[in-house]
């Protein structure tokens, strides 16, 4: 079998202990890896290391123990190939709009024209919406403006690989769906691969192709791998119409609510491989219809 | 109607400036001074016959003052009869030229202190001894070194307005928000680019405000400086003044020095705005 685009392999995040005492091992033995253009949410319980993940995939922060490999190379510091969206936007305040997302093209593009920045701003802009705010500065903007600045910056560098925190954390429910209605958009658009961490199983739902669970921590393991039935393109408006819809949305609800937390307890399949963590495929047809990977 | 918030102020503004010019000029009338400097002794001292223009001078001659001197600003008659505008920039002269240099020092270096906890671990100590130390006390030392009364002056200005300037600088560096930085660590961007592309503007307003508080003490400190060293300069200006007995003249350059150390304090007030952002 070929190698996938972004392979996780035996990732391990120590941090140390206060005045010199043993460590807390946060997450170990993470094996996880996924194609380009796939759509990948990450779910689990609140500190168990899901954005120490995306910080190492990034390459803002460094494993224990572990490797990441990105198109067959390391991730060993950040890199322009891969876009983050941080959660609490990280919009430069004394820059305007424009200037925000300047900023990250001229540094993709260090010999590009002002014209050609100045076009290839827009056009990211205006693809989430934000066409008509191009000079405003970040402070006139409402949280949901702002973190649509914060995904136009992070495409606009057309990254390889795009990385999401909990980018909707702070908004409220109607301007999530919009935004995630713009990301479905554009991300089928440009066939973007994204990994995201989220809290909210129905954003997961909508957008991910691939859901990756994560158990309580300390010591968090991947779960399991769950493939999305449903189809893309899937629309907000009717997605809970179809049939697969409350088998996998339960069987999401059911672990972050039972299951994570008798993982932690120890309570893991016989068969349980981290490196091989199990595939599963919710629908009516077959209640769980499980499968390995590799 | 209710007027304005401004303009109730700048009414209550000028009652109080009419009630302090009316008070002085009361307590300045000819027949209280005689009253005031009624000892014969004490007016034998004074040298004279005439005690009401030896005494506090009234808010009109003080006006007098100011027009004479304000017409010809620059005129200079030898070393002890130069125009207020000429000793005024003398004194702006030391104060930029300090000022300026403690800048070009204090903000890399803090940039530097800031950055690296090593070096802020390093140097607090000294800075912490050099801080409070009173200007003044460096000119023996400078006047000693340097042997230049103009010179020495200019490194008292250095070495007192340095000190906000670095600590303002290396604070405002090191809590630039982590998040700016990743960004830009993200983007590969460069640590130079990032200096002045994130941290600098991050800082700049911390770093400004720094500069402020560096001029209020450089200006406070010049006019004690140059009346301890004499030669040129406003506060040598007040100095030869009070050795005329010219009191007018004293609180004239009195109002002077007020004025300016204002003005130079809006300039970096507007700058200060400028470099501003909103959260
Ligand atoms: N710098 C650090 N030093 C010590 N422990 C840390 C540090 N950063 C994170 N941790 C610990 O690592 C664990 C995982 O943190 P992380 O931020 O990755 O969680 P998370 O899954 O993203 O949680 P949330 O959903 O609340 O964002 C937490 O238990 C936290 O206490
Ligand atoms: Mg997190």
């Amino acid at each position: 079998m070929s190698q996938p685009f972004l392979k996780v392999e035996g990732l391990k995040k120590v941090f140390p202990g206060v005045e010199g005492g043993t460590g807390v091992t946060v997450f170990e033995d993470i094996h996880f890896g996924f194609e380009k253009g796939e759509f990948v949410c990450i779910i689990g319980h609140s500190g168990c290391g899901k954005s120490t993940i995306l910080n190492v995939l990034a390459g803002l922060d460094s494993a224990s123990a572990g490797n990441v490999f990105m198109n067959g190379r390391e991730v060993s510091g950040p890199s322009l190939d891969r876009g983050v969206v941080f959660q609490s936007h990280a919009l430069m305040p004394w820059l305007t709009v424009i200037q925000n997302v300047a900023f990250a093209v001229t540094s993709r593009w260090p010999e590009w024209s002002r014209e050609q920045v100045h076009i290839q701003c827009r056009k990211y802009l205006e693809l989430v919406g934000l066409g008509h705010a191009l000079n405003k500065k970040p402070h006139q903007l409402s949280g949901g403006m702002k973190q649509r600045v914060g995904i136009a910056r992070a495409f606009a560098i057309e990254p390889k690989m795009l990385l999401m925190d909990e980018p909707f954390g702070a908004l409220d429910a109607l301007t999530r769906g919009v935004i995630q209605d713009e990301l479905v958009r554009i991300c089928s658009a440009t066939q973007q691969t994204v990994f995201m961490i989220t809290h909210d199983v129905d954003e997961a739902i909508l957008l991910a192709d691939k859901i990756v669970l994560m158990s309580n921590g300390p010591e968090a393991k991947i779960a399991e791998i769950v493939e999305n039935p449903l189809a893309r393109p899937r629309m907000r408006a009717i997605i809970h119409h179809e049939a697969d819809f409350y088998p996998l949305r339960n069987h999401l609800v059911d672990f972050l609510v039972t299951r994570s937390k008798r993982i932690a307890e120890g309570h893991l399949p016989d068969d349980y491989d981290p490196v091989h963590p199990p595939l599963v495929r919710p629908t009516t047809r077959s209640e769980l219809l499980v499968a390995k990977v590799g | 109607m209710p007027l304005s918030l401004n303009v109730r102020a700048v009414i209550v503004s000028l009652i109080f400036l009419v009630a302090f010019i009316g008070l002085w000029h009361l307590g300045t009338l000819p027949d209280m001074a005689k009253k005031a400097y009624a000892d014969p002794a004490y007016a034998a001292l004074m040298g004279g016959a005439t005690p009401a223009k030896s005494g506090i001078p009234s808010p009109g001659m003080v006006w007098h003052t100011a027009v004479t001197n304000l017409s010809n600003p620059f005129y200079s008659n030898g070393p002890n009869d130069k125009g207020v505008g000429l000793q005024l920039a003398y004194s702006l002269g030391r104060v930029l030229i300090g000022f300026f240099l403690a800048i070009l020092i204090g903000v890399p270096l803090g940039f530097v202190i800031g950055m690296s906890p090593l070096m802020r671990k390093a140097l607090n100590p000294y800075i912490q001894i050099m801080k409070p130390i009173s200007p003044l006390a460096w000119m023996p030392l400078a006047l000693y070194t340097i042997k230049d009364a103009s010179f020495s002056s200019i490194f008292v200005i250095f070495i007192s307005s340095i000190w906000p300037i670095l600590i303002n600088t290396a604070h405002g560096v090191s809590s630039v928000r982590q998040d700016w930085l990743n960004v830009a660590r993200t983007l590969e961007v460069n640590p130079i680019r990032t200096a002045f592309r994130v941290i600098l503007p991050a800082a700049a307003p911390t770093i400004l405000t720094g500069m402020r508080i560096s001029m209020g003490i450089a200006w406070l400190v010049i006019v004690a400086a140059e009346m301890l060293v004499g030669g040129t300069g406003i506060g040598y200006y007040v100095w030869n003044a009070w050795n005329n007995l010219d009191l007018s003249n004293v609180i004239f350059a009195i109002f002077v020095i007020g004025a300016v150390g204002m003005l130079l304090d809006m300039i970096l007030g507007v700058v200060a705005k400028l470099v501003t952002y909103q959260e």
